[in-house]
């Protein structure tokens, strides 16, 4: 555990050197400089101390003490001009630094991300996601600008004063060292007390927020049954447990100060005594020291000075225990979106334009409307190139999306170019799997998938991707204008060729209907519209792509049985001449498909055309005449 | 705003007080100390004996606890005072949020409460706990030490009149350029993580349309731009502490070098060494509260917005009040509309609801039939007073909805929404919404006039089943009845069903209206269905159309004469009917 956060931070530090190669090592010297300047002030202070009090004894004349006490100030004075100029230019750097690792790291952090494969998103809290973008990054904000230095100057000082001090007396320096041994057990057993109880205020915030997000869900529910009164009192009950852990995460944060600030007074008060002690000239102590110096009071004064500084400065690294903590959590976590191993994509079978030419295809640069897989054959060096039709076929396909679960077993289908299938089963019979397959979102266990003869395993997942629609159930869309939604299909699609995508889809009559028309501004995935309409923006963005094959997910569950009329005539003009795969619970969606598969529990149970099911009087029978549920 | 919050003290306003209260002696002790300090440092000088110093040293440690004892109390109070602010305004909150109708609940969305119920009250809590405690503090120090200052050093003192006020500028001018920047830069960062959260929400649009480079591009952008925010505001922020350093190295050297030729000129008796080195400790103080005392505003000021967020929240004013005389007795299950419009805001163009004249009698079933957007599900909500009439009024048992006590008509008129929601707890809990009352026999009579009996007693825990939150390990068809089981149990005069058999086979949801037909024919039941099958035996169906009822009927007359009826009715049976799941 402590070796793993010791490499955390070295990889932090390695990480934005990485960065920053010169500004860095740059801002590490100057705040080293301005540690080293800020305490070296206290000898040339003690020299002036002492000054004075040799002129008080004597009786000197200001006329002739204030030579040497002059140049000591001077020399002072020079020490302040450094310790300015370093101190900026460090802070400037720090913020320099800081706000360009934050930059580079969230970028390093999204693109990593965007690279990894599916079953991230699936098997990941996407609250859990977030927090990589907002609590970690925040905390290794306040590590990087503020803990980190803070313990490199404190560091340094507590180095610089210890040094001085023995150069003073060794025997007083013990007793300090005794006193910033009890400040450090203070710490720790104040300081992680307070840090047990801020990862159990997190852990009680997560449950208080899994409570609201329930109960706000359920909230018309709540007021048709007159349930108040039991969910506020549920709500008490782990709101009280927050407030609990909160109290006493943030009394243990308060106390840390007051308790370190007079413990240093203490040892303030224990210093002067011992200091008291040794001046009886009767015990005759011997003090041992680097500077020689027999022990006096201008030995044990400016003592008391640098104590303070000593234990003011332990204070100082004592009060970031918290964000260190919390830090170096954050930074691992950072640092284990960025390790995660990206989808795997040994493809290299690439879809390119391609144009006939005598019976034989070859590649080309502009557009033809036709496209062709450039197939590189290792052996020999050659390439081939097949035609981009949409033929698929599945052998023998086995899956599992977790070991010794198998989802589906032998699953043999073919899809020849401009066919309709469609997948009909309960639940959980493995519908989505099957269409999770083709565009290699997971990738098979056993058997073989061919696209146009290709295995999909050699093509490149982009292009496979590329020559596949996809319309969901859940339609996601994106903050932006209703035609930027539109074009996220084909990034160069003119706002004619979305609109007539539109006008295929049956959108747009819904959309021109809305207060901006193609301008309106979609705000919180669409919550301005319905689910029906966002279904039906899904399917113009779908449509804008133009893929050879498509697959349609449950695209009209949301759309009652007459606006579906409407789309179905859109639906059937986009399925013209294309392979598609549709999931529909709705028997009029199916019904049309040349062949219909009834899937359950991962296999196939049935299939053939709307008639030959009926004739069967199977489980497809059951289902489209109602006496049957599906669970 | 302050008022609003200040308002959720209550029991943390002891707390609250003995805060600062507790700060002021915890000041006191700290700015004393350095002066005892100051005396014991001089009597050393002078060369005084161990007794001197003991006495000094136990003078000194008394205080030292002394201060102790006031940090950690105040530390404890400012504790308990914050966090429970922070405990009052989630309660006061959520309790407000309870008392909203359907139209406050439509203008706040789910995820945008629960990051004002957590992340905007976290910032408040830090921000009171700033301003009872460093907002307080910071003055105090600021002035107990100048006047301890002037005490020990006399004149010496004014060149902190000089050098604070300079310091305060500095700050001051600093605040007022971050905090733009810095509200700018955070609603970007806002921005930011909202893009984000629709990436990893649309991850399969992303990659199925292989946009992962187009989604770096976008976020690289608004990442960019976002840094550069950041750090304008953090460059100009990071000047505080040079000017800071300025302010007290300036202090330093005006101390030593006057203050040397004060002792020497006056040989010790103006000022003296111990006093010397206590000026520069207070000077020090005093330089660090100021900057504490921006640090903390700059906060407090950020923390403002989330305040305006929560007062938002405790601000709206449910849309429905319960009238001054309510009626709690529902002499029946009749239900008339006279004259009914409905817009869902003032500001809507088009009526939801229009020109509706409706009567249904007791113990009527009546069906609904309509696209989506034909306000099948708003014409019922009326009924239950979830939003009220723009114009004209319904009446339940003969009596405007307006004059009932609003939780009566409620438990007399049971709904099953549309979007209805199971709760995390068994089975047994879960009916129990009906009715805490009911006995293990009456909920497994309302869960066998709903057919879900039958599924229920094959799980092995039969009612004390556990459902996940949301319902997510029960099928839709179960979900659906067992929320029919609960609103049953209620044992209402009014049953409505909106689109709530959906999802059921139609054998069992046959079942269901005949078991309603046979068990409970004295309530009126009103069914909103997509089926037609659903709604077939109803005494009469209402074909709504564009918010409007564009024909009332029996199933045999309406086939015969209704356009809209005919086709929704052909498309279901000549073409196949759902496969719902």
């Amino acid at each position: 555990m402590k070796t793993k956060k010791k490499g955390v931070l070295l990889r932090l530090l390695k990480t934005i050197h990485s960065f920053y190669p010169v500004l860095l090592p740059v801002a590490i010297a100057c705040i080293t400089l301005t540690a080293i300047v800020g305490a070296i002030p206290t000898i040339f202070m003690q020299r002036v101390i002492a000054n004075i009090t040799t002129a008080l004894e004597n009786g000197t004349p200001w006329s002739e003490a204030s030579g040497p006490i002059l140049t000591d100030l001077y020399i002072l004075i020079a020490m302040y001009v450094i310790s300015i100029i370093t101190g900026t230019i460090y802070y400037q750097l720090m913020a320099i630094i800081t706000q360009g690792s934050l930059e580079k790291l969230r970028d390093k952090m999204f693109n990593g991300m965007q690279k990894l494969p599916i079953k991230f998103f699936d098997t990941t809290g996407h609250g859990d996601i977030m927090s990589y973008y907002t609590n970690d990054i925040d905390t290794l904000r306040q590590l990087i600008s503020q803990t980190c230095p803070q313990i490199l100057i404190s560091g340094i000082t507590i180095l610089s004063v210890f040094i001085i001090m023995i150069y003073y007396c060794l025997w007083l320096t013990l007793v300090v060292l005794a006193g910033a041994a009890v400040m450090l057990i203070v710490t720790k057993r104040i300081g992680f007390g307070s840090a047990r109880y801020f990862v159990k205020q997190q852990q009680v915030i997560g449950e208080e927020e899994g409570y609201i997000e329930e109960m706000l869900t359920g909230q018309k529910v709540i007021k048709t049954f007159c349930h108040e009164e039991e969910a506020e009192a549920g709500f008490d009950a782990v709101n009280d447990r927050l407030y609990d852990a909160s109290r006493r995460a943030n009394r243990y944060a308060n106390m840390l100060a007051p308790a370190l600030f007079n413990i240093g007074n203490v040892l303030y008060v224990v210093l002067a005594v011992v200091g008291g002690i040794f001046l009886i000239p009767e015990l005759n102590v011997i003090n041992v020291s680097i500077s020689g110096m027999a022990l006096s009071i201008s030995v044990v004064v400016p003592f008391l000075n640098m104590a303070k500084q000593f234990t003011g400065n332990i204070n100082q690294v004592s009060q970031q225990v918290n964000s260190v903590v919390m830090g170096l959590a954050g930074t691992a976590r950072v640092f284990d979106l960025i390790d995660r191993p990206p989808e795997v994509d040994e493809g290299y079978v690439t879809l390119v334009r391609a144009r006939e030419e005598n019976g034989e295809i070859a590649e080309c640069a502009e557009r033809t409307g036709m496209w062709a897989w450039k197939h590189p054959h290792q052996a020999d060096g050659s390439v081939t190139y097949t035609k981009l039709q949409g033929d698929v076929r599945l052998f023998d396909v086995d899956f599992e999306y977790e070991e010794g679960k198998p989802v589906l077993h032998n699953i043999t289908l073919y899809a020849k170019p401009g066919q309709k299938v469609a997948f009909v089963g309960a639940t959980g019979a493995g519908k989505t799997t099957i269409t999770n397959l083709l565009n290699r979102f997971y990738d098979i266990a056993d058997g073989k998938i061919r696209y146009d003869g290709i295995n999909i395993n050699k093509i490149k997942k982009a292009d496979l991707r590329r020559s596949l629609g996809m319309v969901l159930q859940d339609t996601n869309l994106f903050t932006g204008t209703v035609m930027e939604n539109i074009r996220y299909g084909k990034l160069d699609a003119t706002d004619e060729d979305c609109i007539a995508a539109a006008k295929l889809a049956g959108a747009d009559d819904f959309i021109t209907r809305l207060p901006d028309g193609y301008n309106t501004f979609i705000t919180g995935n669409g919550a301005n519209l319905s689910q029906g309409q966002r279904q039906l923006l899904s399917i113009a963005r779908a449509a804008v792509a133009d893929p050879p094959v498509m697959i349609l997910d449950e695209a009209t569950s949301s759309i009652d049985t007459r606006t579906e009329a409407i789309v179905q005539r859109g639906m059937d003009a986009l399925m013209k001449g294309r392979t598609v795969f549709v999931i529909a619970h709705r028997l009029s969606t199916v019904k049309n498909s040349d062949v219909i598969i009834v899937l359950d529990h991962g296999r196939i149970i049935e299939r053939g055309t709307h008639e030959q099911l009926l004739e069967q009087k199977g489980q497809y029978y059951q289902l489209y005449t109602g006496a049957f549920e599906l669970e | 705003m302050v008022k609003e919050i200040a308002g959720s003290l209550r029991e943390y306003k002891r707390p609250s007080i003995a805060t600062p209260i507790l700060v002021t002696f915890e000041v006191l002790m700290e700015v004393l100390i350095p002066f005892v300090i100051a005396i014991l440092v001089n009597r050393i000088q002078e060369g005084a004996g161990l007794d001197v110093i003991l006495k000094y040293g136990a003078v000194l440690i008394a205080m030292a606890a002394a201060s102790l004892v006031f940090g950690v109390c105040s530390g404890a109070a400012c504790a308990s005072a914050s966090s429970g602010l922070a405990k009052n305004l989630r309660k006061d909150m959520f309790y407000k949020i309870q008392t909203y109708s359907f139209q406050n609940i439509d203008k706040f969305n789910v995820p945008s409460l629960i990051t004002r119920m957590t992340t905007d009250v976290t910032n408040v809590q830090n921000a009171y706990m700033l301003l009872i405690r460093i907002v307080v503090r910071s003055p105090l120090m600021l002035i107990f030490s100048f006047i301890m200052a002037f005490v020990m050093g006399g004149s010496l003192a004014w060149v902190f009149v000089a050098v604070v006020p300079l310091l305060a500028v500095g700050l001051i001018i600093i605040v007022v350029k971050t905090i733009p920047l810095f509200r700018r830069a955070f609603k970007k960062y806002d921005k930011l993580n909202n893009s984000v959260q629709e990436n990893v929400k649309a991850a399969r649009e992303v990659k199925s349309y292989v946009r992962e480079d187009y989604e770096q591009q976008k976020f690289g952008a608004a990442s960019h731009d976002l840094r550069m925010d950041f750090k304008k505001a953090e460059r100009i922020l990071a000047f505080n502490s040079p000017i800071m350093q300025f302010c007290l190295y300036v202090v330093m050297i005006v101390v030593l070098s006057f203050g040397s030729y004060l002792i020497i000129d006056s040989t010790g008796l103006d000022l003296g060494v111990g006093e010397l080195s206590s000026m520069l400790t207070y000077g020090f103080m005093m330089l660090n509260s100021l900057m504490m005392l921006s640090m903390a505003f700059t906060m407090i000021t950020m923390a403002g917005e989330s305040g305006r967020r929560i007062v938002e929240v405790l601000a709206e004013e449910s849309s429905l009040k319960n009238p001054e005389a309510p009626v709690y007795e529902i002499k029946d299950g009749s239900i008339d509309f006279e004259d009914v419009s409905f817009k869902y805001s003032a500001t809507a163009e088009r009526n939801a609801l229009s020109d509706i004249n409706l009567h249904i009698k007791s113990g009527e079933t009546i069906g609904i039939i309509g696209g989506t957007g034909s306000s099948k599900s708003t014409l019922v909500q009326l009924i239950s007073r979830l939003y009220d009439v723009t114009e004209g009024c319904v009446k339940v048992g003969g009596v405007d909805v307006r004059e009932y006590d609003m939780e009566a008509l409620r438990n007399a008129v049971a709904m099953v929404l549309q979007k209805n929601v199971l709760f995390s707890g068994t089975i047994a809990e879960n009916l129990r919404w009906g009715n805490k009352d009911a006995t293990d026999d009456e909920i497994k009579e309302a869960a066998h006039l709903a057919c879900a009996d039958e599924f229920i007693e094959r799980f092995p825990d039969k009612y004390d089943t556990y459902i996940e939150q949301g319902g997510a390990n029960v099928s839709g068809g179960q979900k659906q009845r067992l929320c029919i089981a609960r609103a049953l149990l209620k044992k209402p005069k009014i049953l409505i069903l909106d689109d709530s058999t959906s999802a059921v086979d139609t054998h069992t949801d046959a079942k269901i209206r005949k078991a309603m037909r046979e068990y409970i024919p004295a309530t009126t039941k009103i069914i909103i269905a997509q089926r037609t099958a659903s709604v077939e035996d109803a005494d009469r169906i209402i074909v709504m159309d564009g918010g409007t009822i564009n024909d009332i009927g029996t199933h045999a007359e309406l086939l015969k004469r209704n356009a809209i009826y005919r086709e929704v009715y052909t498309s279901q049976n000549k073409e196949g009917h759902d496969l719902e799941d």
